[in-house]
């Protein structure tokens, strides 16, 4: 992929992320943060290809380090993310029946 | 399969990945649909690390399960354990783990020529590179100081380091050199570990000298960081995955920052660079504000007032979080609305130490969102409303903050929730001490305001039993 192509998707991807974010409302706003933060854990992909390709015993150890500090970026986020959004959503159903 | 079959393949399930992201974050625009957007989220990056594993570059599973199984445990722990109180430090603890690793990542990526592009090493690649171990490094160590005042491990004040404006600026330029030198000779990799070096000084740096109430600031700003870090990573690795998800998590946390900079009316080289609550009022100062005119009340008196109210709005600030007090709240809320009261909760984007952190807590003790007012609609609000209780918030209900002529006036034309226009104020604090801002508020010595002087939690639970007795 040449760089102006990977630009290219960088650049639009930022317009696609305001045009989304926008519409959050503050209510939302910290599992937004947690949510948007699990999402940066993507980085993970990188961790798995360093960690398994043993080129070099540092290569390895970076990979490994980089797995556990993207797993717990990834898991946690996400699992702290749903639970503070149940709390959000359960509130709404109890409305519904009373 | 032919290589170039699977590889193809393996694009597409990472442009799924970053559709089902995009979906995600769609989903969080409703309490509704926020949980399913979150899940697709989840499921986006599930799919992306299977089919990372399927790379036929990979020769051995056991770190990447080791890894998997260490980090699971440990983010699952927290995720689980965490009081919604701490929020934000666990948020900015997580945007650190994700920063160190796009860092940790893109410093594997020098070593390991499996990692690099085809043809060898490209300008993209190395000035990727250095982006993604500086920004990730300021991320990392940025998180870590916000994290440790957070959480009371270091003062909550600005820390003012003589010179640190000149001592940031080598810093930045240091590694800046540093990263030019590693461009030039990128198997000095060495290099890469000194622009690591100087970066994670300057993300201590920057942090240090903001104050806590200043946090929603920084912690969104250290989420857009992560996300650019992961975005230069994904140019580092020339992946499409991690440049869409890292510029998302840019813009994302691009866009709080700059609403909550608009919710301080302060730019936000002032919010980073301004040392504001460094200065606190003196003695004399308050005296002059507040001398003879506070009028202290009783948990029985205002029971008395809520008694004949029509319409009460809460206004919780970082003291409800402090005290735990959210449960009391509740137990107040209740009472009132079975009482026939209309009750509402007005909160300023910046209450707190991240943006949405009173609704977190509110949701938690199971207020119904659409009785979670923001700023605008608020203030439309308070003339027609007979009690405001004021609950750990201070320089968010500042009146001085309407007093735009003054430049010694930290808060100048802050947008406030203006409490002052309703019939009358309880404000529920320890003390007069100044809030954040460091600066006397006129609204506990205003005419309409009573002033009651207690532990946010104790007061609430003692209202709601003198409103249970009569």
């Amino acid at each position: 992929m040449d760089f102006i192509t990977a630009l290219t998707i960088f650049v639009l991807a930022v317009f696609a992320g305001f045009e989304v974010i926008t519409k959050v409302p503050p209510i939302l706003h910290t599992p937004l943060m947690s949510g948007a933060n699990a999402i940066s854990g993507i980085t993970i992909v990188g961790a798995i290809l360093a960690a398994g390709t043993k080129y070099t015993t540092l290569s390895m150890t970076l990979g490994f380090l980089a797995v556990v500090f993207a797993t717990i970026n990834v898991v946690g986020g996400f699992a702290v993310t749903h639970r503070m959004l149940q709390m959000f959503q359960g509130r709404g159903r109890e409305r519904g029946k009373d | 399969m032919s290589e170039t079959l699977t590889q193809a393949l393996v694009n597409l399930a990472y442009v799924i990945a970053a559709s089902l992201f995009i979906l995600g974050l769609k989903g969080l625009s409703h309490p509704r649909t926020a949980v399913r957007g979150n899940l697709l989220g989840a499921a986006g990056m599930l799919l992306a690390v299977v089919v990372t594993l399927l790379d036929r570059h990979i020769i051995g599973f056991e770190l990447i399960l080791a890894g998997f199984v260490i980090g699971a445990a440990i983010g699952a722990t927290l995720a689980v354990r965490i009081q919604m109180t701490a929020m934000p430090q666990l948020v900015a603890l997580f945007n650190g783990f994700g920063g160190a690793a796009s860092a940790v990542v893109a410093g594997a990526a020098l070593i390991d020529p499996t990692l690099q592009p085809s043809g060898g090493i490209t300008l993209q690649f190395s000035v990727a590179t250095v982006l993604s171990g500086l920004i990730g490094a300021v991320t990392f160590w940025g998180s870590l100081v916000a994290f440790g005042k957070l959480q009371g491990l270091i003062t909550e004040k600005p820390v003012l380091l003589p010179g640190r404006h000149v001592l940031n600026l080598a810093l930045l330029l240091g590694s800046l050199a540093l990263g030019a030198l590693l461009v030039g000779a990128p198997q000095e990799f060495w290099l890469y570990w000194t622009v690591v070096a100087a970066a994670s000084l300057l993300g201590v740096l920057l942090v240090i000298p903001i104050g806590g109430a200043d946090m929603p600031v920084v912690i969104s700003l250290l989420n857009s960081y992560s996300g650019l870090a992961a975005a230069a990573t994904g140019f580092v690795l020339s992946n499409n995955a991690l440049i869409i998800s890292g510029s998302l998590v840019g813009a994302a946390g691009l866009i709080l920052t700059n609403l909550m900079c608009k919710a301080m009316n302060r730019s936000l080289p002032n919010v980073l660079f301004g040392g504001v609550g460094a200065v606190v009022a003196t003695a004399q100062e308050q005296e002059d504000i507040y001398a003879g005119k506070v009028k202290a009340t009783s948990p029985e008196e205002v029971a008395m007032l809520l008694e004949g109210a029509r319409r009460v709005v809460f206004v919780p600030g970082y003291g409800m979080a402090v005290a735990q007090a959210q449960y009391a709240t509740r137990d107040l809320y209740q009472l009132l609305e079975a009482k026939g009261v209309e009750v509402e909760f007005a909160i300023h984007p910046v209450a707190g130490r991240m943006p949405g952190h009173m609704n977190v807590l509110l949701a938690e003790v199971d207020i119904p969102y659409d009785k979670l007012k923001g700023l605008e609609e608020s203030n439309s609000l308070f003339p027609q409303t007979d009690v405001v209780i004021v609950v750990g918030a201070n320089d968010v209900v500042n009146p001085v903050a309407r007093d735009v002529n003054d430049p010694s006036n930290p808060i100048a034309g802050m947008p406030i929730l203006e409490v002052d226009k309703a019939k009358t104020v309880v404000v529920i604090k320890r003390s007069l001490s100044p809030g954040f801002a460091g600066i006397p508020n006129p609204l506990f010595a205003a005419d309409n305001t009573l002033m009651l002087f207690a532990d946010a939690k104790k007061a609430l639970t003692d209202i709601v039993a003198a409103l249970k007795e009569s």
